[in-house]
């Protein structure tokens, strides 16, 4: 599923990585835990988290996942957008919790 | 004179609720001296308050009691804050419990308890110690050596709380003066495994009385200081980190 439709479907705020928003996503993956993601998350997976500190940027390239949401409302520093816009990574906020966003995402790809 | 001084920099005392009432301040000064260590940090978690308990019980015996915590940052990885002065602990304790959410609830967590020299208690901490703060990692070392402490990132073989199991990956130029594994790793696997520019040092994290001095880190020093510490990290003036299993 294309990163836009799952953008406007969830409403998410778009921080960075406006240059990216067409990318296919292939699944979701939740965790707080940057060494799991690293070891567990797949390519193009939309990546759901509450962490702000400025590795999740370097993990998304890294995994070459599609983009990071941000639960909870909770605000990224400035350092952390600055490196999302210039690694042109997807970052994306909401005020849902993980469960709500996740199962949100579940029901939308599997649709 | 430089001489070699080995240190367990990372021991909790009954006021982590993980803890017993037996890691008091005469059991943790008998274990250390039957190891025969010379230095000892004390780091109950996100609090300083029982340090001055165990310098106090130790002021006749040999061997330096440093006071100390270890903070969780935001992003709940430990990082372990060691003094000279305890002035400086206590300032950056006030820091941290300023921006320490929750409540203590001993049912769930254990007790907090605040204990003097001589093993009375005294009280219990009503903050969620075990909690993490609401500091960015960064932020949390900076205070640290804005009050000239020494950080050090705890148990980073852990996938708990470690700084690579919470982040991944060391960020570029976070000022760590050094990074600690736990007893089930040996130097020479650590420097296989991290090949890290940033010194090593390992300490028991004890949470048992006979967890003292598990692994400890001998250094090359002129006297048991946090100041001779952060020289021997950094190679200074012949003080050195001895790492060797």
């Amino acid at each position: 599923m294309n990163l836009n439709t799952i953008i406007k479907k969830l409403q998410l705020n778009v921080l960075s990585g406006q240059e990216n928003l067409s990318i296919d996503v292939s699944s979701g993956y939740t965790s707080d835990l940057l060494s799991d993601v690293i070891a567990n998350s797949k390519e193009k997976n939309l990546w759901i988290t509450l962490q702000i500190h400025q590795n999740i940027i370097a993990v998304a390239k890294l995994k070459d996942l599609a983009g990071i949401i941000i639960v909870n409302n909770r605000e990224p520093n400035e350092d952390t957008i600055e490196k999302a816009k210039e690694e042109k990574v997807p970052l994306l906020c909401t005020s849902l919790m993980a469960f709500e966003v996740s199962g949100k995402l579940y029901t939308l790809m599997n649709e | 004179m430089l001489k070699i001084f080995k240190a367990d920099l990372h021991i909790h005392t009954c006021l982590s609720p993980c803890t017993e009432l037996d890691m008091s301040p005469k059991r943790i000064l008998t274990s250390a001296l039957d190891k025969g260590l010379d230095i000892l940090g004390i780091c109950d978690h996100n609090s300083t308050a029982n340090s001055s308990a165990v310098m106090t019980a130790a002021k006749t015996l040999d061997i330096h009691v440093i006071p100390g915590m270890e903070v969780a940052s935001e992003e709940e990885v430990h990082v372990l804050a060691l003094f000279d002065d305890i002035k400086n602990a206590l300032k950056l304790q006030e820091y941290v419990h300023k921006n320490l959410p929750g409540e203590n609830d001993p049912e769930a967590f254990g007790m907090q308890v605040f204990v003097n020299e001589k093993e009375e208690v005294l009280g219990f901490e009503d903050k969620l110690l075990i909690g993490a703060t609401t500091v960015p990692l960064e932020e949390i070392i900076r205070q640290i050596h804005n009050w000239d402490g020494l950080a050090i990132a705890s148990h980073i073989d852990r996938e708990a709380y470690s700084i690579l199991g919470q982040l991944g990956f060391i960020p570029d130029g976070i000022g760590l003066d050094a990074l600690e594994i736990s007893p089930r790793v040996s130097f020479e696997e650590a420097f296989q495994r991290y090949k890290t520019p940033y010194p090593i040092c390992t300490s028991s994290d004890a949470h048992y009385p006979d967890d003292i001095g598990k692994s400890f880190t001998s250094f090359l020093l002129e006297e048991g200081t946090v100041a001779e510490m952060k020289k021997a990290f950094r190679n200074e003036e012949g003080r050195k980190v001895l790492n060797k299993d």
